[in-house]
């Protein structure tokens, strides 16, 4: 078992989320950041996909009444077991009555702590994941929370440390325009493309909102709602873009620019406020 | 279906004329994939006027448009009749009297021609289960409310333009209430846990304070 000493600001299981129900209204949620919640799993022999625990700005100190095994990837944070450090991405054994405490990471904004076996708890529609918009999934942990460790699913992996590329100063996200690119004015995609956007605090796990140019629509008559994937750039009425990272609503009303490639929603989900951001536009995909 | 709009590297948007448009295609995806005619595909999520499908990376674009390209999406008969729900409305709602003042219709009328229509779901999204029904009296299509309430009790039904809603959960909201119902709308014990998933034929029956 597990004692939370400290939760830190947000700390939430999550593991791959639930796809495949967005036409009953629930999203697919799971970690912002997926690479890495499935290295901190492979590190300590668990499924990639076993529920770990997502960490918002570290904060997060930890009582171990059991001997575990641990890995902590993501936004690259000091992690002290009884005050003596260790590295990330790789494997680190705790033993029973120890604490372990992950401070604030240096970059990027989630760290991924990973336990050997995973963690046992009661999945909803067949997942762990906590999501904050839909209120599906245990709540965020507390102080003085307890957590059950799962049972080892496989060895231990033969590789003792992974490298993992470091996190950018400035955010560059490559994005295709669409669906509705054409409801913006020429100009407007132009900016997109070439403007200097800077991340603020008002960003969580449901979108990154950015501010900077005002996107000017073309089209001002009312969208019906329609479905919207992970990583689409919304457009509300103020013009000032939002990118939808893993909590984001199954559908909306407000015209979404481009949408960022995959491989790059990673990097948003640990885009910092206050860092610059700007967008790759790349060309139309159809 | 009229256009294919790219949605980033792994969604598909499909427009369509209107709502039953939608319905069909979306019924006819659904049955395509239960059969295994759409490998990768992860999400068929309807809306207003598309449905969004979404693959993983073992599909594309480029599939996807030539499995819809196969599809008879005519022939597809999007009822349900096996799929029927009855949900019992108490119409007492905050908005009666507003809705037989904008519908030039008296409260009773009103409630009369709620319940006489035979409903469809034609998607679902805004929160878990919360679905949009369509096939109600042209005579209460509504404005939704100029303010909206920061608080709905659950299983308020409500009216906003063509389409009725019941809240599974309370919540803000802006549509105008009706009545409410205490059918269970979201269940995670039950598969699948929303009561009405698109394509559900849903009659409305009155219920006595």
């Amino acid at each position: 078992m597990i004692e939370v000493l400290r939760a830190g600001p947000l700390t939430t299981l999550q593991d791959l989320g639930r796809p495949g129900l967005a036409h009953l209204g629930v999203g697919r949620s799971g970690a912002v950041d997926r690479p890495s919640l499935r290295l901190a799993n492979r590190l300590v022999g668990n499924p990639e996909g076993a529920p770990a625990l997502e960490t918002t700005f570290g904060g997060l100190v930890l009582r171990f009444t059991e001997a575990a095994t641990v890995a902590v990837t993501g936004a690259p944070a000091p992690l002290c077991v009884d005050g003596r450090a260790h590295a990330g991405c790789t494997p680190v054994t705790v033993r029973a009555g120890q604490v372990l405490e992950l401070g604030m990471p240096t970059r990027g904004v989630r760290t991924y702590l990973a336990l050997r076996g995973g963690v046992a708890c009661e999945l909803v529609l067949g997942s762990a994941a906590t999501d904050l918009l839909s209120r599906l999934g245990p709540a965020p942990l507390r102080d003085g929370d307890t957590v059950e460790l799962g049972r080892p699913a496989g060895p231990m992996p033969g590789v003792d440390h992974a490298a993992v590329a470091p996190l950018p100063d400035e955010v560059v996200l490559r994005a295709v325009p669409g669906p509705r690119a054409d409801w913006f004015t020429d100009d407007s995609l132009t900016r997109l493309g070439r403007a200097a956007y800077e991340v603020t605090a008002a960003s969580d796990r449901i979108g990154l909102r950015l501010e900077g140019p005002a996107l000017t629509r073309g089209r001002t008559h009312e969208l019906p709602s329609e479905g919207i994937v992970e990583g689409a750039v919304q457009v509300p009425p103020d013009g000032r873009p939002v990118i939808f990272l893993a909590d984001h609503p199954v559908t909306g009303g407000y015209p979404v620019v481009a949408v960022v490639h995959p491989e790059d929603v990673p990097l948003a989900a640990q885009a910092r406020p206050g860092q610059p951001l700007r967008f790759a536009l790349q060309r139309p995909l159809l | 279906m009229t256009r294919l709009l790219a949605a980033g590297h792994r969604g598909l948007l499909v427009e369509c004329d209107d709502l039953p448009q939608v319905m069909a295609l979306h019924r006819t995806l659904e049955e395509a994939r239960a059969g295994g005619a759409l490998p990768g595909v992860v999400d068929l999520v309807p809306a207003a006027r598309t449905v969004l499908v979404t693959f993983d990376d073992t599909s594309s674009h480029s599939r996807v448009a030539e499995a819809l390209a196969s599809l008879d999406v005519r022939a597809a008969d999007h009822e349900r009749p096996d799929h029927e729900v009855e949900v019992a409305v108490t119409y007492d709602g905050d908005d009666l009297d507003e809705v037989a003042r904008l519908s030039g219709l008296s409260v009773e009328e009103v409630v009369r021609r709620h319940g006489a229509a035979t409903y469809r779901v034609a998607f679902t999204g805004f929160a878990p289960g919360f679905a949009y029904l369509v096939g109600g009296d042209a005579a209460l299509v509504v404005p939704r409310r100029g303010t909206p309430r920061t608080r709905v009790p659950r299983g308020s039904v409500a009216l906003a333009g063509e389409f009725t809603g019941i809240y599974p959960q309370e919540g803000p909201g802006g549509w105008q209430l009706i009545g409410r119902t205490e059918a269970p709308l979201w269940d995670l014990d039950r598969q699948p846990p929303a009561l009405l998933a698109p394509g559900t034929r849903v009659r409305f029956t009155r219920r006595d304070p």
